[in-house]
């Protein structure tokens, strides 16, 4: 306390020292002024200062952005050269439903999707219990558990061409003991999603485990003395009691993890270094950066990023409506 | 959970301490196995980056080298192609973060601690910013730095002082990009950490007439710090592990000012076949500066990802 008020005593010095004029309002203290300087002075001008440049800043990269490359994805533009903005039609969208290879990447997206966060969500929950069962080294499993996710995907995609690899590989000596395989995981066609949602899996389900272990600390004690004395089994008493009160961790992580499984574009091009990945494993973000910077044909890729940005925002515009609800944001 | 099972130890207390520490040995065993299960792969990258090429085939994968199988040469070649790049990556990445952070708490302060009724609409424009797919942003992002705003020929100047590549007029091009969409990330940061700060000291400071501009400094800039720790440790994780924007903006791991990420997802692939090892040393090296700050504040990194 005696350092806040040491602060405040500072504060006051040093205002003692400037002029008693605030704003650059000069000398000028006629009454029918001071309406408008009063509005210079208040706290809303001059938190702009603050807010409003970066503000603007990421609005122009974010907003502007998009919306510019919703003004090319209307657009022919293909190859070098300016952007002709005189014609604009849908056609471009109209183009990627007829392509089989659009159609193809959306099916994997969705199935990357779906399979990935589905069991990111209940592998970190079982995580989560598992290093709330008052453990020792606590601290210990849970950085381990949590250190893939601090590399890059470039990294981490490295080391999992490696371990799916046909004659070395780890996974295929695992697989051995078992009398399976060797797969060749990589460049199966039938093989190759799952195995990236494998690998996608390694690296985040521990950012779902820290979401559900922050709100399983959170419910009362109480919640689980109450389902003990009532004679419920863990599993019963985890299922019934406590689960139902993840909501809001599975929706965040569900969402966080949204984002992270549409950046395995890193993943896959880490993969075979190159904008084609493996044959059966072409999502989306792919096909996107593909037909653009690869095939330069700026207003089909455009369109299928506005495309992709509406079913990212399928899952993100609920989710912050829900946030603006429970008046979190 | 444990007042429980006291409790209940009291009345069967043989029986049940039999049936907990076999409990505890069965929960221990599923910890490790799964320690084994996150490590594996950064295992047999560890081991594989000190093979030689014939040791690498012969060999099983997790497995460390014979004598005669070792060698510190692959490691020496992934030093060498990837040295250009560490630089690069450290060159932008750390003002890129120390600013992203900087321009996040003064958002976060500027639309928390400020009573005014629109921010909330501004604070979601910007948090929706965090989700976006970047691929929604890139034909223009692309088109900003190579036809608007090319930096490499404006600047022209500078790069010819330094004598360095006019390429790194692109790297600069990269770090801006990344703190414009950096600060959705780290106002939303800050932002929870103000909302939850002591509001009375504000309160005080503002009574005695202190303008927002110094309640910034002198209050609120330097309660901050734990926070700045977690906002710039996340950062600069997520900046320096980038590849996307690093692809479309420098175009060619070949460039003088390519970062490390860039130069790495071509490593190793143009020899008959793929070099492994040098991968492998070349994906460790690359991940180091990650692996030393989160092995030394994974407290910070956890909180900077769970929220």
């Amino acid at each position: 306390m005696d350092n806040l008020f040491d602060k405040l005593r500072r504060l006051r010095a040093d205002e003692g020292d400037e002029p008693p004029v605030r704003t650059d309002g000069g000398t000028a203290t006629d009454s029918s002024r001071s309406g408008f300087r009063e509005f210079l002075g208040s706290d809303f001008v001059q938190s702009m200062p603050f807010w409003l440049p970066p503000f603007l800043l990421a609005g122009f990269f974010v907003y502007g952005a998009i919306g510019w490359n919703l003004l090319i994805s209307l657009t022919d533009s293909s190859g070098f050269g300016p952007v002709d903005y005189s014609s604009l039609d849908f056609e471009m969208y109209a183009r990627a439903f007829n392509d089989p290879a659009f159609i193809e990447a959306t099916r994997n997206t969705l199935v990357l999707l779906i399979g990935f966060i589905g069991i990111c969500l209940v592998f970190g929950l079982l995580l989560a219990i598992l290093i709330d069962r008052h453990i020792r080294f606590e601290n210990t499993f849970r950085t381990i558990y949590l250190l893939p996710m601090s590399l890059s995907f470039v990294v981490t995609a490295q080391f999992w061409l490696w371990m799916y690899n046909v004659n070395n590989g780890m996974v295929n000596a695992f697989l051995g003991l078992f009398g399976l395989g060797p797969f060749n995981f990589i460049g199966n066609p039938e093989l190759v999603l799952p195995a990236v949602i494998f690998a996608l899996i390694w690296q985040f389900s521990g950012y779902a485990m820290v979401v559900f272990l922050a709100s399983l600390r959170a419910i009362p004690q109480e919640h689980y003395e109450a389902a003990r004395v009532d004679g419920a089994s863990t599993v019963k008493m985890y299922w019934r009691v406590i689960i139902p009160q993840l909501t809001n961790a599975v929706i965040s992580a569900l969402v966080v993890l949204m984002v992270f499984g549409l950046k395995a574009f890193d993943f896959l091009y880490a993969l075979v270094g190159g904008f084609q990945p493996p044959n059966g494993a072409d999502i989306l973000p792919t096909l996107m950066v593909r037909v653009a910077f690869q095939k330069n044909q700026w207003a089909y890729g455009s369109a299928i990023a506005i495309l992709l940005f509406l079913l990212a925002l399928g899952v993100i515009a609920p989710y912050l409506y829900y946030e603006y609800k429970q008046g979190t944001i | 959970m444990t007042d429980a099972t006291t409790t209940q130890t009291e009345q069967t207390e043989q029986t049940l301490t039999d049936q907990l520490s076999l409990y505890r040995v069965g929960l221990y065993a599923v910890l490790l196995t799964l320690v084994g299960f996150f490590l594996a792969p950064i295992e047999a990258g560890l081991v594989t980056s000190f093979k030689t090429t014939t040791a690498v085939t012969e060999t099983v994968s997790y497995m460390p080298p014979g004598p005669e199988g070792f060698t510190l040469q692959k490691w020496e070649t992934a030093f060498d192609q990837l040295l250009r790049g560490l630089i690069n990556s450290f060159v932008f990445a750390a003002p890129a973060t120390v600013i992203s952070a900087l321009l996040g708490s003064m958002t976060a302060y500027g639309l928390t601690q400020i009573d005014w009724r629109g921010q909330i609409p501004l604070l979601a424009l910007l948090i929706a910013g965090i989700f976006i797919p970047y691929q929604a942003v890139l034909v223009p992002l692309s088109r900003i730095w190579s036809v608007y705003i090319p930096l490499g020929d404006l600047l022209w100047f500078v790069w010819a002082i330094l004598g360095i590549s006019d390429d790194y007029g692109r790297l600069m091009a990269l770090s801006i990009s990344h703190i414009a969409y950096g600060i959705p990330i780290c106002t939303l940061l800050f932002r929870s950490y103000y909302k939850s700060m002591d509001i009375d000291m504000i309160e005080a400071a503002r009574l005695d007439g202190a303008s927002v501009r110094k309640i910034y400094q002198r209050v609120v800039l330097p309660l901050s710090t734990p926070m700045f720790a977690v906002v710039l440790i996340y950062q600069f994780t997520q900046i320096w592990n980038d590849l996307l924007f690093a692809l479309i903006l420098l175009s060619s791991s070949s460039s003088p000012a390519a970062p490390v990420t860039l130069i790495l997802s071509g490593l190793g692939v143009a020899q008959q076949g793929l070099d492994f090892a040098l991968r492998m040393s070349g994906a460790l090296l690359t991940a180091l500066p990650t692996l030393i700050i989160y092995i030394l504040f994974g407290e910070e990194f956890a909180e900077g990802v769970a929220s």
